[in-house]
């Protein structure tokens, strides 16, 4: 594999020295938000530390999270530690209720990120000839517009299609040979599903080479299944509004993990609950501090998403670490018999296992009994009991290997259990305590 | 072969589940001439030899039920003391594996079988086919 960088001197940078340059730029940032933003301010205070106690990296623990809270109060500019003349960007993220978030960016801002993106795209393989077809939404959702700004970057031809209207998609990136897409994973799936529809034959009437994906979780299985419909290499990407959008984490070649660009991010995975540290390569949530940020520095920021170190150097010679795909929200953990499990794990040893079709539900009571229904696949059913017995003992012990607990497993008749939408009705808790 | 249809169905055991499945075969006129249930905690199965087994595979299908045919070998039994005994001998010493069973008496009252699952049907057969049993045949009882 031929190995090319967009910044190499800064994506193979020895780890001592990216520690070095992250405590230089960290220092900086924590004295700054310290002086600028009162809401920070008043944050340290309350904390008892002082920009002065952060000496080593490992200090930043002493210090405050970040959480979507605080991005409301002083709502909207009380963030802000440039004067708004010195923004040029404004980006939204909607919550579930009320305001959305505001992101504001400086030009700096905007054109870190684009080089976060640019390297990015490189280290898939792109190069300034390919065409990108960027299927996201734009306008106040970063998804598209930042992508956009990174590939220009980087001197590729963008199409800014924006999602939707499958047909004309489609006709794109016939009329113009199309090679990279950047789309939400259940959109590609649909897309897709549409070419194969009409007949047309991925590698031969479309030129599609790689389709970066992100902006929700989804599963190696997807990973797997769009790469063969589109004849096309996926490469996870992973971003939020709050860290400027895309860019943040990207999949290198190697494809295994998300290298998270450590120049500009301080990244800590916490245990949910309380915060601590979690050990290496076990879950946690993601905790991310804005290293380069001008207008709107986050310190310590509460992704929620939840994900793990893959601690090995990875043998694409970048020396940024890596995160595992985002396995789900720290919001929909719950614990049994005191380890912590969330629903996406379930999720992905049932897709793994063949006779199990899409939905299970979980249930905790008792004494911290936890039962997992699963729907079985109607066209795995033979007939046989023996065939059935031998699945749920592999559905048990690939579940107890993967989340440390044994759970009682009932096979349960397709399409009787709900259909997945979200949280609610995955996770069924009557225990009281 | 004279390999016969048993349909197998999966069942959460969940009270009225036997009396929706059997309700299908009612509606539908199907007569039920042997039945099994194997039931392990949680779920089961239940095995129907039927006189219009497409039919019925059919409807349960239709109906969103979990439905699957399984071949199977009918022996005759004979009408005297150990004959079942006889039956399952021969089986056994021929080092074969009953999955499940069920007996199906004919209408006549004067014949019986013995129809059973095995992992390996076309093996089953192969040591079972010279041994002088009387195979029961689909020929003999559905009639569609
Ligand atoms: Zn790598």
């Amino acid at each position: 594999m031929e190995k090319r960088y967009f910044n190499p001197k800064i994506e193979l940078l020895p780890r001592e020295e990216l520690g070095a340059l992250q405590l230089k730029k960290l220092k900086k940032i924590i004295n700054k938000v310290y002086k600028r933003v009162p809401h920070y301010r008043k944050k340290f205070e309350e904390a008892g530390v002082k920009p002065s106690h952060l000496k080593t990296l490992e200090d930043i623990r002493h210090f405050p999270f970040t959480t979507k809270e605080d991005l409301f109060v002083d709502y909207p500019f009380g963030l802000l530690a440039e004067p708004l003349e010195k923004v040029v960007r404004l980006h939204t993220s909607s919550g579930t209720t009320g305001k959305p978030k505001a992101l504001f960016f400086s030009r700096k801002d905007v054109m870190a990120q684009a080089e976060l993106i640019a390297r990015s795209l490189v280290m898939s393989g792109a190069t300034s000839g390919d065409i990108l077809q960027n299927s996201m939404t734009y306008g106040l959702f970063t998804g598209a517009l930042v992508m956009h700004y990174g590939a220009e970057l980087l001197g590729m031809l963008v199409i800014p299609a924006g999602p939707g209207n499958t047909e004309r998609q489609i006709e794109l990136m016939r009329t113009f040979g199309t090679t990279c897409i950047h789309m939400t994973p259940s959109y590609a799936l649909y897309v897709a599903s549409l070419i194969q529809e009409k007949g047309l034959k991925p590698g031969k009437d479309l030129k599609l080479k790689r389709a970066y994906l992100g902006a929700e979780p989804y599963t190696e299985e997807t990973r797997r299944k769009i790469e063969e419909m589109l004849k096309v290499d996926v490469f996870n990407c992973y971003g939020l509004s709050e860290m400027g959008g895309p860019g943040v984490g990207f999949e290198c070649p190697v494809k295994e993990g998300l290298h998270l660009w450590e120049d500009a991010f301080l990244v800590e995975i916490v245990n949910p609950e309380n915060g601590e540290p979690v050990k290496p390569g076990e879950v946690g949530e993601l905790v991310l501090t804005s290293l380069n940020r001008e207008a709107m520095p986050l310190i310590r920021y509460r992704t929620r998403d939840l994900t793990r170190f893959i601690p090995e150097p990875c043998s694409c010679g970048r020396t940024h670490v890596r995160i595992a795909r985002i396995l789900g929200r720290a919001d929909d953990m719950f614990i049994v018999r005191g380890v912590n499990i969330f629903p996406q794990q379930i999720e992905g040893v049932l897709m793994g296992i063949k006779g199990v079709a899409q939905n299970y539900q979980i249930i905790l009571e008792g004494y911290d009994e936890m039962t997992v229904k699963v729907e079985i696949d109607r066209d795995f059913f033979d007939g046989r009991i023996e065939r059935l017995l031998k699945l749920k003992e592999e559905i048990t012990e690939k579940l107890r290997q993967a989340i440390q607990v044994r759970p009682k497993v009932e096979l349960v008749e397709p399409g009787t259990l709900p259909v997945s939408e979200g949280k609610a009705k995955r996770v069924i808790d009557k225990r009281t305590l | 072969m004279e390999a016969v249809p048993v349909l197998s169905i999966f069942a959460e055991n969940k009270p009225g589940k036997l009396e929706k499945i059997t309700e299908v075969l009612a509606k539908e006129g199907i007569n039920i001439l042997g039945f099994s249930i194997v039931s392990v905690k949680d779920f089961g199965v239940i095995k129907f030899l039927v006189d219009k087994p497409e039919k019925a595979y059919q409807k349960f299908k239709e109906r969103g039920f979990t439905v699957a045919k399984v071949p199977c070998l009918g022996i005759e039994l004979e009408d005297r003391p150990g004959g079942l005994y006889e039956v399952v001998k021969l089986i056994s010493s021929k080092e074969i594996n009953i999955e499940s069973a069920l007996v199906y008496v004919a209408e006549t009252r004067k014949k019986a079988y013995f129809v059973f699952e095995v992992e390996d049907l076309d093996s089953a057969w192969e040591k079972l086919k010279g041994e002088g049993a009387n195979f029961l045949r689909a020929s003999d009882f559905i009639k569609e």
